[in-house]
C-alpha cells in the first residue's frame, strides 16, 4: 500500500475555454501524509485543476502522475479508480436517497445486505469521528451531515486522495473543528489531502503546505510554519499595479441610501448578509471588495427588491424600501446592473437581440397593445457607437456576443434610465483594457452627475483607484468600511480574509 | 478504509482518451442552420426512399403520386385545403404555449372544447340570423377552447403540477364526453338509434369561399395575428422575457404567473377555433373524431417550424399534401394510408436528429493518439 | 357472486396489457426519460408479434420478436433524447404517430397478401393463448377462478412486474438507474456511466410495452389481426404510471383498477346506476388527473416523477 512519496504531481497542466486560458502550465504535487491548502482567488483556476483531477475536465497539456504512474483522466470513474475521492463545495447527492444508498451508487458488485452494509458504514465514519445515520434520507439532513455522507461516498470507495472544495464554507466553528480532526487523523493514515479555501486562519491551523495560484498560474508554493497571514496575503493578490484611472473628487456629498443592521439568508439557507450597516452617498463611488459568494450577489438582490430578508431595513431617502416591487424600486431611481457568474442571467435575455434587451424596463410605455420598439432601437445603434460594442446588428441576439460586449449592453442600458442609484456587479470581468477603461469613464460620469454608485469588483487594482470609499464583505459581515486613496492593497486582502480593520470604519 | 491504490490497473483502463465525445460548439449562422435543417428534410425523404424500395415500389412514382394526389384536381386541392385548417390553426395555438415553454400536449383537448361550445349553439339555436350565428359560435369556441386550456395552467400555477401530464389526461376526458354527449343529452333521434349527433342546419355551418369552407381564412387571418401578437405587442415581449427566466421577468416588473395563465387560456383558445372550423366546416356535425388526432399533429408541426407562424404555414401544407397525397396512395398502389404518419415519423425524426448538430459536434479520437 | 367473480375476472383481462406498457414505462421515467412513445412502441409490438406467430406458428417466437421490436423502436427514442438529446416530448409523439402508422401499414400490408382479406393466427399459438386451466387450482371454486385460470401472457406480465420491483429497489443496477433518474450529474460524479444506464433501460421498458402491445393483437382482438388494436392503451399506461405512483408492484394494482374502471359499464346494471358509459371510460383519466394534482400538493419528494425526468444530461464543458 503506497502511503509515501508523491501522490499526486501536475506538470504543465493547461487548460483554455475558448479565448480564456484558465490553467496556465500550472504544477503542482502533494504527497501521501500530508495536507496541501490551495489558494487563490475567483478565476485563478483552482476549479479548473480540480475538475480536471477529478475527471469532469481534460488538460489540454500537461501531464498528472499518481503515485508515481502518468495516467489519463478521462471521466469521474477514471478519478475515482485512481483513489481520488473529490467533495465537492455543491454536494453531489441524490436527496430522496438514505445516506447509505447514496454511499452504495456507483459501486461494484450486488447491493449488500442492509445489515451488513450499515456495519460497514459506521465502521468506517467511528474510525474517524464522523457521526452518521446510514438511513436518513438526504433531504431530511443538515449541511454538515450531507458534507459527511460526501466523505463516506469517497472513503467508501478506497479514495487515499481527498480533495475537499471550500469545506468550512458552510460549517459553524464547531463544525470545522470536527471536520480538522476527522482530516488530522485521515492524514496521520497516510491520505494525501487538498484543501481548498480562502480562510487565511484555517490555510495556517490545518495545512503543511500552501500553493497559490493567481490568474491560473501557480505563483509559488510554500511551507505554512514558515509563512504568514502577511506572506500569504501578498501572493494571492499580488502586487499593486498602478492603473491611471481618472478619480474625480466627489462633491455634493449627501447620503442616499441607508442599510440598517440587514440580514439575508441564501436559498440554501446559509448566511447570505449578516447584521450589514452602511450608507452610500450622492456623487461618489462605492466600492465592495470580497471573495465571491461573500454577500454581494444577496445585497444587491435585496436593494432591487428581488429576495425576502431576514432583518433589517434599506432606506432610501429616508424610505424603507424593503417589501416593494422590483418594479416600484425601478420607479424610484434605482437601477441595477448585476452580472452574475453566467453573465446571462438576470438583467438580459438571451435569444432577444440589443433593442429587445433595451425594452425591458420600458417596454410598457406607450399607450395601445403595441411595443415602441423606436426609442429603444435608437438608444441600442447610440451605445454601439458610445460604448464601441461589437455586434453584426442591434437585433443579433445577445448570447452571440462576447462577455464583455454583454456587459456593455447591460451597463449602458441601466445608465441611459438615469438612475439616482446605480448598482453594478463585476461590469469589468472579462473585458480588454480599452473596453474597461471606457467602462470607468461611465462611472465617473454617473458620479459627476450626482449619482450614488455601488461598484461590485474583483479587482483590487481597478477599486483602489476608482472608488472612494471601500466596503470590504466576508461572509456576509463587513470587514470594513475604508477610505480607497489611503488604505493598501494588502490590507484589503486580508479584510477580504475575514480580518477586521481596526482603523474605524467611514460612515457606517 | 480499504487498501491502497493499484495503479497499474487504473492506468490501464484510463490510458486512452475516449472514443467520442460530444462538446458545444460556437454559434452557427441562421444560413447554416437552414442548410442543416433542409438537408435533414432531404436525408428522410431519401430514407423514406428506402422504406418504400423496400415495400417493393418505386419510390419516385410514389412521391410524385403523393404530391398529384393533392393537387390534381380542384376537388382533391379542396380536401388538402380542409385537411390544412385545422392542423393550421391548432398548430398556431399549440406555439404560443410553447413558445412560453408551457408543454401544452393538450390540444386535441382544447379543440373538443371549443367544438363542443360552439356546437352547443349550432345545434339548438340554429333559427338565430346565420351572421350572428356565426360570431356566436366563434366566440363560444374561443371561451370554451381557452377555459380548457386554462384548467393546467391554475394548477401549474399554484401547485406546480406538471402540465404535460395534466393536458395528456384532459385530452381523454375531452374525448369521453363528446362521447357522452353523443350517446346521451346530444343524440340525434333522427338517427334510428345509430349513435350520432345530428347534422348542423345549413345556417349553422360555416361560408364557403372559392368552393372551401372559409376555415382557411380564418386560418390565415389567425397566422398573421399570431405573428404579430408574438413580435409586437407587450404580450408577445412579455413572453419572449419569462420564457427564458423568471427571475429577469419579475426585474422587468412581469407577473410570471399571469403571463403563463393569459398564453394558456389564448392557446387553448385557439385550439378552440381549430375545432369550431372542423365541425362547422367540415364535419357539419359534432362528431368525435371532431380533433382526430390533430391535437398531436400539431405539436409536431410547431416543432418542425420553430414555432415560427410562417414556417408553420408552410409545414402544415406540406403536412396536409401528404396526408392527402397518401390517401391516394391505396387506390393507386393498394398501399394503406397509413404511409402517411410513417413518412411524417421519418421526416421528424431526421429533424430532431440534426437538431444536435447545430448546438454540439462529436469529436474522434484521434488515431495514434495515447 | 357469479357476476362479481365474472367482472373481476374480465377486469384482470382488461388491465394486463396495461401492465406490460406501464412497467415498460416506468422504467423509462426511473432512467429520466418521459416516453410518450409508448402507444407506438406498443403498436409495432402487436404487429411484430402476431406476424411472427403467423407466420411461424410458435408462441415463443411472437413473444421474443414482440420483445425486439420494441427495444428496435426503443432505440430510436434513446438515439434521439439521449445522445441527440432531441425534446423528450416531440419525440415519443413522433413514435407514437410512426409506430402506430408502421403497425397498421405493415397489417394492412399483409392483409393485402391473403385472399379473404383476413389475417388469423394459427390453431398452434391461439391454443397456447387460452385460459390455462392449472390441474387442481384452476378448478378451486372462486380463487381458482380469480388467480388461476387466465392465459399466460397475464402470468408473464405479474412475473415481469414482480422482476422489476425486484430490480429496480433490491438490486445495485436498480439503485444506480434511480440516481440517474434522479440527479444525473450526482451518478455521474460517482463514476455511473449515465448514457449506457439510459440506453438499456428505456430499450428495456421498450421491449416489455411490445409484449403488451402483442396482448392487444393476439389475444384481445381474438386472434384476429385489426388495425389500431392497441387503440388507446399506451397512453392509458402512461396515465396509470402516475396513478401507480411510479411503482412497479403498484402497477399491478393500478392495472387491475384501470382495467376494472374499462369493463365497469358492461357489469353495473342500467337500471340501479343509470351512469352513461362514456364516464365510466373517463374515470380512470380523471382519477390519474387527481394523483397528479394531489402528489403535486404534498410535494412528497419520494412519490413523485424521478427529480431530472424530462431532461437531457450533458456533462458541460463549459
Amino acid at each position: 500500500m503506497k502511503n509515501k512519496g508523491l501522490a499526486i504531481e501536475c506538470t504543465g497542466i493547461t487548460k483554455t475555454f475558448g479565448a480564456v486560458i484558465a490553467n496556465d502550465n500550472i504544477n503542482l504535487s502533494v504527497n501521501f501524509g500530508e495536507i496541501l491548502a490551495l489558494l487563490g482567488e475567483n478565476g485563478s483556476g483552482k476549479t479548473t485543476l480540480m475538475n480536471i483531477l477529478s475527471g469532469i475536465y481534460h488538460q489540454d497539456s500537461g501531464s498528472i502522475k499518481i503515485a508515481g504512474d502518468e495516467v489519463s483522466i478521462n471521466s469521474p470513474a477514471d478519478s475515482i479508480a485512481l483513489g481520488i475521492g473529490m467533495i465537492h463545495q455543491h454536494f453531489k447527492l441524490v436527496d430522496i436517497f438514505s445516506a447509505m444508498d447514496n454511499i452504495a451508487a456507483g459501486t461494484p458488485g450486488k447491493l449488500k445486505k442492509k445489515s451488513v452494509f450499515k456495519k460497514e458504514i459506521i465502521d468506517i465514519s467511528e474510525k474517524l469521528g464522523l457521526k452518521i445515520d446510514p438511513e436518513k434520507k438526504i433531504y431530511n439532513m443538515s449541511v454538515s451531515e450531507k458534507q459527511t455522507v460526501e466523505i463516506l461516498k469517497v472513503l467508501y470507495r478506497g479514495a487515499r486522495i481527498l480533495i475537499l472544495d471550500e469545506p468550512t464554507a458552510v460549517l459553524t466553528p464547531q463544525e470545522t473543528d470536527s471536520l480538522f480532526a476527522i482530516l488530522k487523523k485521515m492524514k496521520e493514515d497516510g491520505c494525501a489531502i487538498i484543501i481548498i479555501t480562502h480562510k487565511l486562519n484555517e490555510v495556517l491551523a490545518i495545512s503543511d503546505r500552501v500553493t497559490i495560484l493567481r490568474k491560473g498560474k501557480s505563483i509559488e508554493t510554500v511551507i505554512t510554519s514558515e509563512t504568514n497571514e502577511k506572506q500569504l496575503t501578498e501572493l494571492m493578490v499580488g502586487k499593486p499595479v498602478s492603473l491611471s484611472i481618472d478619480r474625480p473628487v466627489p462633491e455634493n456629498v449627501e447620503q442616499l441610501l441607508n442599510v440598517y443592521h440587514l440580514s439575508v439568508t441564501k436559498e440554501d439557507g446559509t448566511v447570505g448578509l449578516e447584521d450589514v450597516t452602511f450608507d452610500i452617498n450622492k456623487g461618489e463611488i462605492l466600492g465592495v471588495a470580497g471573495i465571491a459568494g461573500s454577500g454581494q450577489k444577496e445585497l444587491c438582490e435585496t436593494i432591487a427588491g428581488l429576495i425576502p430578508i431576514k432583518k433589517g431595513a434599506v432606506l432610501y431617502n429616508k424610505e424603507n424600501i424593503i417589501g416593494k416591487t422590483p418594479k416600484e424600486i425601478i420607479d424610484l431611481g434605482i437601477s441595477m446592473s448585476f452580472v452574475p457568474e453566467d453573465r446571462l442571467g438576470m438583467g438580459l435575455v438571451a435569444p432577444l437581440g440589443m433593442v429587445d434587451n433595451m425594452l425591458l424596463k420600458t417596454y410598457k410605455n406607450g399607450r395601445g397593445p403595441f411595443v415602441d420598439r423606436a426609442p429603444a432601437k435608437e438608444l441600442a445603434e447610440r451605445l454601439v457607437k458610445k460604448l464601441k460594442i461589437k455586434t453584426p446588428s442591434v437585433e443579433t441576439p445577445v448570447r452571440m456576443l462576447s462577455g464583455g460586449n454583454v456587459q456593455k449592453v447591460l451597463l449602458g442600458r441601466e445608465i441611459e434610465s438615469e438612475p439616482n442609484l446605480l448598482i453594478t456587479a463585476y461590469p469589468v470581468r472579462g473585458l480588454d483594457i480599452n473596453s474597461a477603461y471606457t467602462i470607468y469613464d461611465l462611472l465617473n460620469e454617473q458620479k459627476k452627475k450626482n449619482a450614488a454608485v455601488l461598484f461590485i469588483g474583483e479587482d483590487l487594482d481597478v477599486l483602489l483607484e476608482l472608488a472612494d470609499r471601500i466596503m470590504v464583505l466576508c461572509h456576509g459581515k463587513i470587514t470594513g468600511i475604508v477610505d480607497a486613496e489611503k488604505i493598501t492593497k494588502e490590507q484589503i486582502g486580508l479584510m477580504m480574509m475575514g480580518h477586521e480593520y481596526e482603523g474605524g470604519n467611514i460612515g457606517e | 478504509m480499504k487498501g491502497g491504490i493499484s495503479v497499474s490497473e487504473a492506468v490501464k483502463t484510463s490510458k486512452k482518451e475516449p472514443l467520442v465525445r460530444i462538446i458545444k460548439r460556437a454559434e452557427r449562422s441562421n444560413r447554416e442552420i437552414f442548410t442543416l435543417r433542409l438537408l435533414s428534410v432531404v436525408l428522410a425523404l431519401v430514407a423514406g426512399g428506402i422504406f418504400i424500395l423496400i415495400i417493393g415500389y418505386n419510390p419516385f412514382t410514389v412521391y410524385a403520386t403523393i404530391f398529384s394526389g393533392a393537387f390534381r384536381s380542384s376537388m382533391a386541392f379542396q380536401a388538402t385545403v380542409k385537411i390544412m385548417v385545422p392542423l393550421l390553426i391548432s398548430s398556431l395555438g399549440v406555439t404560443l404555449a410553447f413558445k412560453l415553454k408551457f408543454w401544452n400536449i393538450g390540444a386535441e383537448g382544447q379543440i373538443i372544447a371549443g367544438a363542443v361550445f360552439a356546437s352547443y349553439f349550432a345545434l339548438f339555436h340554429s333559427d338565430w340570423p346565420h351572421f350572428l350565428l356565426m360570431i356566436v359560435m366563434f366566440a363560444a369556441s374561443i371561451i370554451g377552447g381557452g377555459l380548457y386550456g386554462l384548467i393546467p395552467a391554475v394548477f401549474k400555477a399554484k401547485f406546480d403540477t406538471n402540465e404535460t401530464l395534466f393536458t395528456l389526461m384532459l385530452n381523454y376526458i375531452a374525448l369521453n364526453f363528446i362521447v357522452f354527449l353523443r350517446d346521451g343529452p346530444w343524440a340525434d333521434p333522427a338517427s334510428g338509434g345509430f349513435p350520432k349527433i345530428a347534422r348542423f342546419a345549413k345556417n349553422a355551418q360555416l361560408d364557403k369561399a372559392f368552393g372551401i369552407q372559409i376555415g382557411w381564412i380564418i386560418g390565415l387571418i389567425i397566422t398573421g395575428a399570431v405573428f404579430v401578437y408574438l413580435k409586437y405587442t407587450k404580450d408577445g415581449y412579455e413572453i419572449s422575457v419569462a420564457s427564458e427566466s423568471h427571475a429577469t421577468a419579475r426585474y422587468a416588473g412581469m407577473n410570471p404567473k399571469k403571463i403563463m395563465l393569459k398564453t394558456m387560456f389564448l392557446s387553448g383558445a385557439v385550439c378552440g377555433i381549430a375545432g369550431m372550423t372542423q365541425a362547422a366546416g367540415s364535419d357539419m356535425t359534432l362528431a368525435t373524431s371532431v380533433a382526430g388526432g390533430v391535437g398531436f399533429t400539431a405539436i409536431i408541426v410547431a416543432w418542425l417550424a420553430q414555432l415560427n407562424p410562417f414556417g408553420i404555414l408552410v409545414v402544415s401544407f406540406l403536412f396536409s399534401v401528404l396526408e392527402k397525397g397518401s390517401s391516394v396512395m391505396q387506390s393507386s398502389f393498394g398501399l394503406s394510408s397509413y404511409s402517411a404518419s410513417v413518412l411524417q415519423g421519418i421526416i421528424l425524426f431526421f429533424v430532431l436528429g440534426c437538431e444536435f448538430f447545430v448546438r454540439y459536434r462529436f469529436v474522434f479520437r484521434k488515431k495514434g493518439v495515447a | 357472486m357469479d357476476m362479481l367473480l365474472n367482472f373481476l375476472a374480465a377486469a384482470v383481462l382488461a388491465g394486463a396489457p396495461l401492465l406490460f406498457g406501464t412497467v415498460g414505462e416506468i422504467i423509462n421515467e426511473k432512467s429520466g426519460h418521459l416516453n410518450l412513445g409508448v402507444e407506438g412502441i406498443m403498436a409495432i409490438g402487436a404487429c411484430a408479434g402476431f406476424m411472427t406467430g403467423y407466420a411461424t406458428d410458435s408462441l415463443i417466437a411472437a413473444l421474443i420478436a414482440a420483445f425486439i421490436s420494441g427495444v428496435i423502436a426503443s432505440v430510436i427514442y434513446a438515439l434521439l433524447t439521449v445522445t441527440f438529446m432531441a425534446n423528450q416530448n416531440v419525440t415519443g409523439l413522433t413514435l407514437t404517430i410512426f409506430g402506430v402508422g408502421l403497425s397498421n401499414f405493415f397489417g394492412e400490408y399483409m392483409l393485402g397478401k391473403t385472399e379473404n382479406n383476413t389475417l388469423k393466427l394459427p390453431e398452434n399459438v391461439t391454443s397456447q393463448l387460452r385460459n390455462i386451466n392449472i390441474p387442481g387450482l384452476s378448478n378451486i371454486p372462486v380463487v381458482g377462478k380469480l388467480f388461476f385460470s387466465y392465459n399466460i401472457f397475464i402470468y408473464i406480465g405479474v412475473v415481469i412486474a414482480v422482476l422489476i420491483y425486484f430490480y429496480l429497489n433490491k438490486t445495485k443496477a436498480g439503485l444506480n438507474l434511480r440516481a440517474v433518474g434522479e440527479n444525473p450529474a450526482a451518478a455521474d460524479a460517482v463514476g455511473i456511466n449515465v448514457t449506457r444506464l439510459k440506453y438499456i433501460n428505456i430499450l428495456l421498458g421498450g421491449g416489455i410495452c411490445g409484449i403488451g402491445g402483442a396482448y392487444c393483437s393476439m389475444i384481445t382482438c381474438g386472434g384476429v389481426w385489426m388495425s389500431g388494436s392497441v387503440n388507446g392503451l399506451g397512453w392509458i399506461s402512461v396515465a396509470l404510471v402516475i396513478f401507480a405512483i411510479w411503482s412497479p408492484a403498484r402497477a399491478i394494482f393500478g392495472a387491475f383498477v384501470f382495467g376494472a374502471f374499462s369493463v365497469l359499464k358492461y357489469y353495473v346494471p342500467k337500471n340501479i346506476i343509470a351512469v352513461p358509459n362514456a364516464f365510466y371510460d373517463m374515470l380512470p383519466f380523471i382519477i390519474t388527473a387527481l394523483v397528479l394534482v394531489i402528489t403535486s400538493i404534498r410535494q412528497s419528494k419520494e412519490n413523485s416523477q424521478p427529480a431530472a425526468c424530462g431532461l437531457s444530461y450533458f456533462r458541460e464543458e463549459r
